[in-house]
């Protein structure tokens, strides 16, 4: 009974997207503004950093994997690698122009959907340089890392199907309206003036708060209290976060649109604070709990690059050292002491290392931000404008704000139709047998 | 005949086949293992979060042994292994009923060396 559910969801799922396409198909011979320069070092620059920032899915994937249990490995590579290959087809069917398209203050049409009208010219309102479909399918690699951040929060213990379902309502209702507001043309946070080079609100913010909401709606593991469960495999989550700090590269320097002095800049910075940060933990280790660890070390690395994501454009390498510095510090509170005081299981610190270091570095480009370094960006706080402190608090509470109820009613929705966690048994035997029939590593063979 | 088991310390795995070799011993099966004894195990620390007991990595060894190597063996294994510390590590030895040797169904005391 419920796996025939299970499969008329799918087929209704599937019919509507070859449907979208189908209809998509008829209308997309019809594009053409008058001819703009396209300059072919932007657009290389701009393909390559797709490249990197797609890259940063897998490295998620073996980041997280190596901290999970053995048995749940599999069930964490999968959720990345489906994130990659299902929100990718959602994003340009309809993810797109729903984030993008010229739209109302809160959310696009559906004007460009199945990239109708998204063609080989440069949009100007978004890039003057570069092909459209450049720009489309750059963002499209955050669009499919953000939801995958998230599965830190209840990795080991939620069911495939309801990832799956999840995963799809939450970029559609929750990613795709938020990069409108942020970065969409007549979003109203943009408008307002909100500086977010990379997605600090719209990325890490984002998938942060989504993270704290699932880690505390689905509940503890069932081992959490008992016997806690040491990484099965450091340097996977090693190995990824060094694909992770490689991918952050385009990430950050590709939000730049151009290969420029900005783009420049933006790479700087962000290896700068990446490893200030990586520094600063191993440090705050080191002195509070007795050695310099491995997992402090690149769970720094992440908080650094993370923080610097906002501001990357906009601040200089002074400020990303400090930034860097203040992110460990947090997160290091965050996971070491916050969460086992409040006692929820953000089980591999999603919201700990994203949501900290995601508001901490929107913040921080309103005291930072300086025309010195982006003469088309603001002044912060520091550099005499404190109206741009403001505008990024405002930027964080809606994020918050918008992020915590629209992803607890998803959770609600998909916790009703299908459940969202795995049965007890399950969740011991593990997510790699129960939801995959596979497992990670044989013992003879 | 007797089986002795040894557990030891890891890194004294060396020094203790060295030790077995000079003693004319040179048939054993060793294996990882975890356990811990009196130091109830070691501490480690995860993004702050501390974990007691955790299990200690050791090496156990397994020899069958004809009766008149059991104290060399010993002997051996003691020079080896020993540093003075906690978690040296323990000896069994436990009588051993018989031995086959598969290739030529040879058994007892010809079968073990």
């Amino acid at each position: 009974m419920r796996r025939n559910r299970r499969w008329i969801l799918a087929a209704a799922l599937m019919v509507a997207m070859v449907n979208l396409a189908a209809f998509a198909e008829d209308q997309s011979a019809a594009v053409s503004t008058p001819a703009l320069k396209i300059d072919t070092g932007d657009t290389a620059w701009v393909l390559i950093s797709t490249g990197l920032v797609m890259l940063m899915t897998p490295g998620l994937a073996f980041f997280y994997g190596g901290l999970v249990r053995r048995k749940n490995v599999l069930g964490v590579l999968m959720q990345c690698f489906i994130a990659l290959a299902a929100l990718s087809v959602q994003w340009v069917l309809f993810g797109y122009s729903l984030s993008f398209s010229p739209g109302n203050w809160f959310i696009g049409s559906l004007k460009w959907i199945g990239l109708n009208g998204v063609g080989f010219e440069p949009y100007v309102a978004y890039s003057a340089t570069i092909p459209h479909q450049a720009f489309m399918i750059f963002q499209a690699m955050f669009a499919v890392i953000t939801p995958a951040l998230i599965l830190g929060a209840f990795a080991e213990r939620m069911k495939f199907s309801a990832y799956l379902v999840f995963s799809l309502l939450w970029a559609t209702f929750v990613y795709d309206p938020l990069a409108h507001m942020v970065w969409g043309q007549g979003g109203w946070l943009r408008e307002l003036g909100v500086a977010d080079f990379a997605g600090g609100t719209v990325v890490h913010i984002n998938a942060g708060i989504a993270a704290l909401v699932t880690a505390i709606v689905i509940g503890k593991r069932k081992c959490y209290d008992k016997h806690p469960t040491p990484p099965h495999n450091l340097p996977f989550s090693v190995l990824g976060a060094a694909l992770l700090w490689f991918g952050w590269f385009g990430f950050n320097a590709g939000s730049a649109l151009a290969a420029n002095g900005l783009a420049t800049n933006a790479l700087v910075v962000t290896n700068t604070a990446g490893a200030m940060a990586a520094l600063t933990w191993a440090f705050l280790d080191w002195r509070f709990n007795g050695n310099p660890t491995m997992l402090g070390t690149i769970s720094g690395a992440v908080a650094g690059l993370a923080a610097i994501t906002p501001a990357a454009g906009f601040v200089g390498v002074g400020a990303a050292l400090l930034i860097g510095t203040v992110a460990s510090i947090l997160c290091f509170a965050a996971v070491g002491t916050i969460k086992h005081k409040f006692g929820y299981d953000d089980s591999l610190d999603a919201f700990g290392v994203h949501g900290i270091s995601g508001i901490w570095g929107t913040l921080a480009t309103g005291l930072f931000a300086t025309k010195a370094i982006n003469a088309v960006g603001p002044n912060g706080l520091l550099a005499g404008n404190p109206r741009q402190f403001t505008i990024q608090l405002i930027a964080v509470v809606v994020t918050v704000v918008y992020v915590l109820v629209v992803t607890l009613v998803i959770y609600k929705v998909v916790d009703l139709i299908i459940g969202v966690r795995v049965v007890e048994v399950d969740e011991a035997i593990g997510l790699d047998l129960t939801q995959h029939n596979e497992r990670a590593y044989t013992m003879l063979e | 005949m007797k089986l002795i088991i040894a557990i030891i310390q890891p890194h004294r795995l060396e020094q203790v086949k060295e030790q077995l070799y000079k003693a004319d011993v040179h048939l054993i099966t060793v294996n990882e293992v975890l356990g811990h004894g009196r130091q109830k195990g070691v501490t480690e620390v995860y993004r702050g979060f501390k974990e007691t007991g955790n299990l200690l990595r050791k090496v156990r060894l397994e020899i069958a042994v004809n009766d008149n190597f059991v104290e060399p063996t010993i002997k051996a294994i003691i020079k080896g292994a020993q540093t003075g510390e906690i978690g040296d590590g323990k000896i069994f030895v436990v009588p051993l009923e018989e031995c086959v040797r598969i290739r030529t169904a040879e058994k007892g005391s010809e079968a073990i060396g």
